[in-house]
């Protein structure tokens, strides 16, 4: 995939031993990475096994009970300023198709008139500009996730979370957004991704990190995992074999 | 019991035959009403708002306030209006004692608890469901107020309904600190309890009845600013 | 949107303020003068104000509560002019300094009404303590106003006259409901009572369903109104010209005819008795020590 050229980057993300316990239970214990610029990751792991609440740490919407989260590029000061999150229900507000996209680009600092304008543009990226002033709930599922996506991509993040974002989809819906994440991939987005979606992570990924019982038990190259998966709980998941 | 026909009667009568002191009075308690209304939206939707959103000690003892004073005693409210506006009192000087001012003072505050307790209510579940997409856009908490607002919009403008229903039931508060003057502080509410103690249960009943279908008026103006049917039928769970 | 929506709320509180204030400011030459319900509910007011308001240009704003209440209004300087029913605490505020004098302005009488069935049998005592002692022998329902009223004054002064302490927890039949005079009327009416009231009240009262004039006529029942001046000396801000101005009116020719005028049924319901000079005392005129023509039997509506 062709990579367009970022400046000022908030990467590498340093995930430094990060552990999340909540009511005393320990869900992601341990949790040691180092997330670099360019290409797709996949965090990878069977229900349960704290991908969502890893991504919300390494976003930075939920505190971690142990360890820490770093931005290690020169704009990290302002991290969260060039990151943007998609979850697995999308999250819209009560207005326009456009008018969401608008919201996002208000927040970032954008002017309005220019708002309207970039949004428009990247609607019809996605396909939805002939839907730009219905009201955003009256839209199917999967193009309300498609506009979730939309609006993450209009802000031009450098680092976009997906959490499922394919999991409440029909396939065709679902082939529309794996699209566009390819398209958001190669406009130059660093995308980290959860999923169970073994196909697509076939698909998609450059990196895996495998988590299981909020354990990262192996992190790679996705290509070489596949052809080598290194550990029997990997080995079993690959075959549909591991449940939780 | 035929109280009730010549009630109507005279609601009639007094409409119909454009009865000067009759829409003078629903002038006054519209205007009275109303500003309460607004002053109160104006200090309990953002009240209600901050309770919601911020996390911070004592929270839960705001809130718990809050919703006691949605049951304030409307009498004991009027006697300390009355008795912090009065010339003998600390806020002599605003010369509000015995005008619609004063009224308005009293409705606000008895409104306010109101519009901000069911805000909070409100806005908190709001929060809860949009908390970690607005974050993520970089929405902070107090960037939220007003957007959450607007999500819930219909749910607050009910609160601002119930409020407006406090405010027009009132007479208690009114009385006192209005003193019920004629053609200067008298409104729908102190019109009836006036007509009931002269023993005019008739044009009581009838001035009930117009004050009812006011409240309709305002309740019904209030429905046509909802959503269409359209987009309120195409809204669907994802 | 967010923004468009501030501008609305900030319109909205302006034109609030706006509203307040600018009908706080309403006309320029008012004043406001404290009284009694039995006052306003008679109608007086409603009938002499234009009168006035036409004469001098002056707007008065009427503050109608009990007795007690009017009395403490003034004392606290929120009115100008004291207009009420209770001869020994008029004198009272004088001498404390809150007002400057008393002038008479009229009189009425207090009449006893009751159920025209009359359990406690006083149609026609010309005694009224010795009435009120009928009803408590008969354990009649007796409506007190118990609100510090002139009224209420009175009363209590007649049970005194009758050696009986009406105690509203030891007597079930002496019901104490701290109400306006109509408030009291509507449930003596409701519950077939007794109760003391002034004639003006009871004149244009229209709720009388079976209760009628019982006992009338007795000097004691002798109702006279005293109009005083708040001290400009004990709160600066009182209007005292204008307030003298409507004093001087009302016991005038022209405000004492005025008040006169004022009947219900070809019946008046006040009476004029203004002495020029101020603090005079006047005694009971003749005209009340006779028993005047009966009061129309049967429910009224008006």
């Amino acid at each position: 995939m062709a990579r367009a050229v970022r400046p000022a980057s908030i990467l590498p993300l340093v995930l430094d031993r990060v552990g999340v316990e909540i009511g005393g239970q320990v869900l992601v214990a341990e949790v040691d990475h180092r997330f670099e610029e360019g290409g797709l990751s996949v965090i990878l792991g069977p229900n349960g096994a704290g991908k969502s609440l890893l991504l919300r740490v390494a976003h930075g919407l939920l505190a971690p009970s142990r360890g820490a989260v770093r931005w290690l590029g020169p704009g990290a000061a302002a991290a969260r300023r060039h990151q943007a999150m998609v979850f697995h229900r999308p999250v819209l507000l009560r207005r326009s198709v456009l008018g969401n996209v608008v919201f996002a680009l208000r927040l970032k600092g954008v002017a309005q008139r220019e708002a309207v304008v970039r949004a428009g543009e990247v609607l019809e990226a996605t396909g939805l500009s002939d839907k730009s002033d219905l009201s955003a709930g009256s839209l199917s599922g999967g193009e309300q996730q498609r506009l979730a996506l939309a609006r993450a991509w209009a802000v031009e993040p450098e680092v976009l979370f997906l959490d499922e974002p394919t999991s409440n989809l029909d396939p065709a819906a679902s082939w529309a957004i794996e699209t566009l994440i390819r398209s958001i991939s190669a406009s130059g987005t660093k995308i980290i991704m959860t999923t169970h979606d073994l196909p697509l992570v076939r698909r998609l990924a450059d990196e895996l990190l495998f988590l299981h019982r909020g354990r990262l038990l192996v992190a790679g190259g996705a290509a070489d995992l596949f052809a080598q998966p290194k550990t029997p709980e990997l080995v079993a998941f690959l075959e549909g074999e591991l449940r939780w | 019991m035929d109280e009730f026909g010549t009630a109507f009667a005279h609601a009639f009568r007094l409409l119909a035959g454009f009865d000067d002191e009759l829409y003078g009075n629903v002038a006054l308690s519209l205007e009275v009403n109303l500003a309460a209304v607004v002053l109160a939206a104006a200090l309990g939707v953002p009240l209600g708002g901050v309770l919601a959103v911020y996390r911070f000690a004592g929270r839960r003892a705001c809130a718990v306030l809050l919703n006691a004073m949605m049951g304030l005693p409307p009498v004991v409210v009027g006697l300390v209006v009355y008795l912090m506006l009065s010339r003998s009192g600390p806020f002599s000087v605003l010369d509000l004692l015995f005008t619609p001012g004063a009224m308005i003072v009293a409705q606000t505050i008895l409104v306010t608890p109101i519009v901000a307790a069911l805000t909070r209510q409100i806005l908190e579940s709001e929060w809860s469901a949009y908390r970690d997409q607005l974050t993520s856009l970089g929405c902070g908490p107090g960037r939220a107020i007003p957007t959450l607002v607007w999500e819930a919009r219909e749910a607050v403008l009910t609160t601002l309904l119930a409020g407006f229903g406090r405010a027009a039931a009132e007479v208690g508060a009114v009385i006192i600190v209005g003193g019920n003057i004629a053609h200067y502080t008298r409104v729908m509410t102190t019109s009836i309890a006036l007509e009931t103690g002269r023993g005019n249960l008739a044009l009581a009943l009838g001035l009930g009845i117009v004050l009812l279908l006011l409240s309709l008026v305002i309740n019904g103006l209030a429905w046509a600013l909802r959503e269409t049917r359209e987009e309120a039928v195409a809204w669907r769970a994802p | 949107m967010v923004r468009r929506g501030h501008a609305v709320l900030a319109l909205g509180l302006a034109l609030s303020v706006a509203a307040g204030t600018a009908v706080a400011s309403a006309v320029a030459a008012t004043i406001r003068v404290a009284s009694t319900t039995s006052t306003e509910a008679a109608g007086l007011f409603a009938h002499i104000l234009p009168l006035f308001t036409h004469a001098s240009g002056i707007d008065v704003h009427v503050v109608a509560v009990g007795t007690g209440q009017a009395l403490r209004i003034a004392e606290r300087g929120d009115a100008d002019v004291l207009l009420v029913h209770h001869r020994p605490s008029e004198e009272h505020f004088v001498r404390e300094g809150y007002g400057v004098a008393r002038y008479e302005v009229m009189y009425n009488d207090f009449v006893i009404v009751g159920p025209r069935t009359d359990r406690a049998g006083i149609l026609g005592l010309g005694d009224a303590p010795a009435a009120l002692a009928r009803i408590a022998a008969a354990r009649a329902p007796f409506i007190s106003r118990d609100d510090d009223s002139g009224t209420h004054k009175r009363e209590l002064r007649l049970w005194a006259a009758a050696g009986i302490a009406p105690d509203p927890g030891a007597y079930r039949w002496y019901r104490a409901i701290g109400a306006s005079m109509g408030r009291t009327l509507n449930t003596a009416a409701a519950t077939a009572g007794y109760t003391l009231t002034d004639r003006g009240t009871w004149l244009s009262f229209h709720n009388k369903r079976d209760l009628v004039v019982l006992v009338e006529g007795d000097t004691r029942l002798y109702n006279p109104y005293g109009v005083i001046l708040v001290d400009p000396k004990r709160h600066r801000h009182v209007k005292a010209a204008l307030g003298q101005k409507f004093i001087d009116w009302l016991v005038s020719d022209e405000g004492q005819a005025a008040i006169a005028s004022l009947r219900v049924g070809g019946e008046r319901l006040f009476h004029p008795s203004a002495r020029r000079s101020p603090g005079a005392r006047a005694g009971p005129p003749a005209s009340v020590l006779s028993v005047p023509k009966p009061s129309p039997c049967g429910t009224y509506r008006g």
